[in-house]
């Protein structure tokens, strides 16, 4: 027995970003920042069909994700499509708006698990981070997903201003009955690449979250999962982003764009298809942009000799672009990248003690 | 792994969490153990046992339809299901009621 995929390569998961629009402007949004670029253009029997084409492809897993999937006011007829498929549906919210009735025709209708993210401890800081009034209304539904009986996923982002509560982060988790921690630090792209100064947490506020995270992790063993992301930019080493780029992952924008991963749409120089020109396996199987990174042949050195290259297959593409200008770069969160002194400034410039005051861009639907 | 298979109870009833949905992968031919985000992919064996888990049967039940299906013995079978279904209640995936 092996956890799936690690010995082939091929679909697994479908991610539907069903919308890129939100009810909430949390500063570390991973959508992209023109997101008026990408309005909703797929009707429900296109989504349907992707849904189809995913299962043929050998995906299991569907992720419904945005934005905010519960303004698809289709969400039902999608849930109940997958269902007919078999996925494993997992439904990825802020928690708004919903209303218990609906929770349950979701879960009656084939919904297998929720994931509610949590920005904070307290109402006053979630909120804050959210750039809207939500804090009760996700405690709320976070207890109607275990009422219902459905698995709970509380999903809590980390940076500088909540990694000195992670300990009230998992007791909070905890109190709800979550089935699955993810305590996940941000990932500095996008809207959190434009907050990356008030984001990134010092060595010391890191090393002291990550050992109560351990702490829990092992006191929780068996009957909660608590997984715990270091941020990249404090691992030397490159994180297998995506598993590999259309290796086991693919996502579907709102507009219809078959892609390998949140953010490759902001990749310049690939050019990405869209779902309403072409089947989704002709897309995986033959476009020029999904195999513009697979493999081993792209890769610069010192990528190409390393011999973690089959482990991080260079890390992170958007990452590598967005920090070089270069998509085929090694990423420079790895310490042997010729650009890794742009990430040791970044973190020196974390290590000062306290709360960086600074003015935080919330995301906008621009 | 802090408890040894050894020290599992035969007369527990295992069930699958309510997080997991087992099925077939039509892409391998093989079952796989779903939950969220995740995968377990599953030889025979792991297929046989977790169908098993339904919370009805004990695990010694479970280790004597095994030896049936497999042409084994409990004796020769034990070891192995009690360390699987161990593995798989310490991640959550595997509940078991007495």
């Amino acid at each position: 027995m092996s956890d799936a995929g690690s010995s082939e390569d091929r679909l697994y998961t479908l991610i539907a970003e069903l919308t890129y629009l939100c009810p909430l402007r949390c500063v570390y949004c991973s959508n992209p920042t023109n997101l008026s670029a990408h309005p909703d253009r797929l009707e429900t029997e296109d989504w349907l069909r992707v849904f189809r084409q995913a299962a043929e492809l050998g995906a299991l897993q569907l992720n419904l994700s945005g934005g905010e999937p519960l303004l698809r006011k289709d969400l039902e007829a999608l849930v109940e499509g997958a269902h007919a498929l078999d996925f494993y549906t997992n439904l990825i919210t802020s928690g708004t708006p919903l209303t218990r009735e609906r929770l349950a025709r979701l879960r009656d209708l084939g919904l297998s698990s929720v994931q509610v993210s949590i920005q904070d401890a307290s109402a006053a800081e979630s909120d804050r981070i959210a750039g809207r009034a939500s804090f009760a209304q996700k405690l709320e539904v976070a207890r109607w997903v275990k009422e219902l009986g459905l698995p709970l996923t509380v999903n809590m982002v980390l940076h500088r201003q909540n990694l000195g509560r992670v300990a009230e982060l998992i007791a909070l988790a905890e109190n709800l009955g979550a089935d699955r921690i993810e305590l996940a630090n941000t990932q500095y792209l996008a809207w959190a690449l434009e907050n990356r100064a008030a984001l990134l947490p010092s060595r010391a506020q890191l090393d002291e979250a990550r050992e109560i995270a351990r702490a829990a992790r092992e006191r929780l063993k068996g009957k909660t999962e608590l997984l715990f992301v270091l941020p990249d930019y404090y691992s030397d080493r490159p994180k297998a982003c995506m598993s590999g780029w259309g290796k086991r992952y693919l996502l579907v924008t709102p507009d219809g764009l078959a892609l390998p991963c949140h953010l490759a749409h902001t990749i310049s120089g690939l050019t990405f298809e869209s779902v309403q020109t072409r089947s989704l396996s002709e897309i995986w199987q033959h476009s020029s942009a999904f195999d513009a990174f697979r493999g081993e042949a792209w890769m610069p050195e010192p990528c190409a000799s390393c011999e973690r290259r089959a482990l991080d297959f260079g890390g992170c593409r958007c990452q590598a672009f967005h920090l070089t200008g270069n998509a085929a770069a090694t990423d420079p969160a790895c310490s042997l990248s010729p650009n890794h002194d742009s990430i040791v400034a970044a973190r020196e410039a974390a290590q000062t003690e306290g709360l960086v005051q600074l003015g935080l861009r919330y995301r906008e639907f621009k | 792994m802090t408890s040894s298979a050894a020290s599992l109870d035969l007369s527990l009833r295992p069930k699958l969490a309510p997080k997991t949905k087992l099925r077939l992968d039509p892409k391998t031919g093989k079952y796989i153990l779903l939950y969220p985000e995740k995968g377990l992919l599953l030889n025979p064996t792991g297929a046989a046992i977790l169908k098993l888990c339904t919370g009805e049967h004990t695990l010694a039940a479970i280790i004597e339809a095994l030896a049936l299906e497999f042409e084994s013995k409990p004796e020769v079978l034990g070891g192995e299901v009690c360390a699987f279904v161990q593995g798989l209640l310490d991640r959550g995936l595997i509940q078991a009621e007495p």
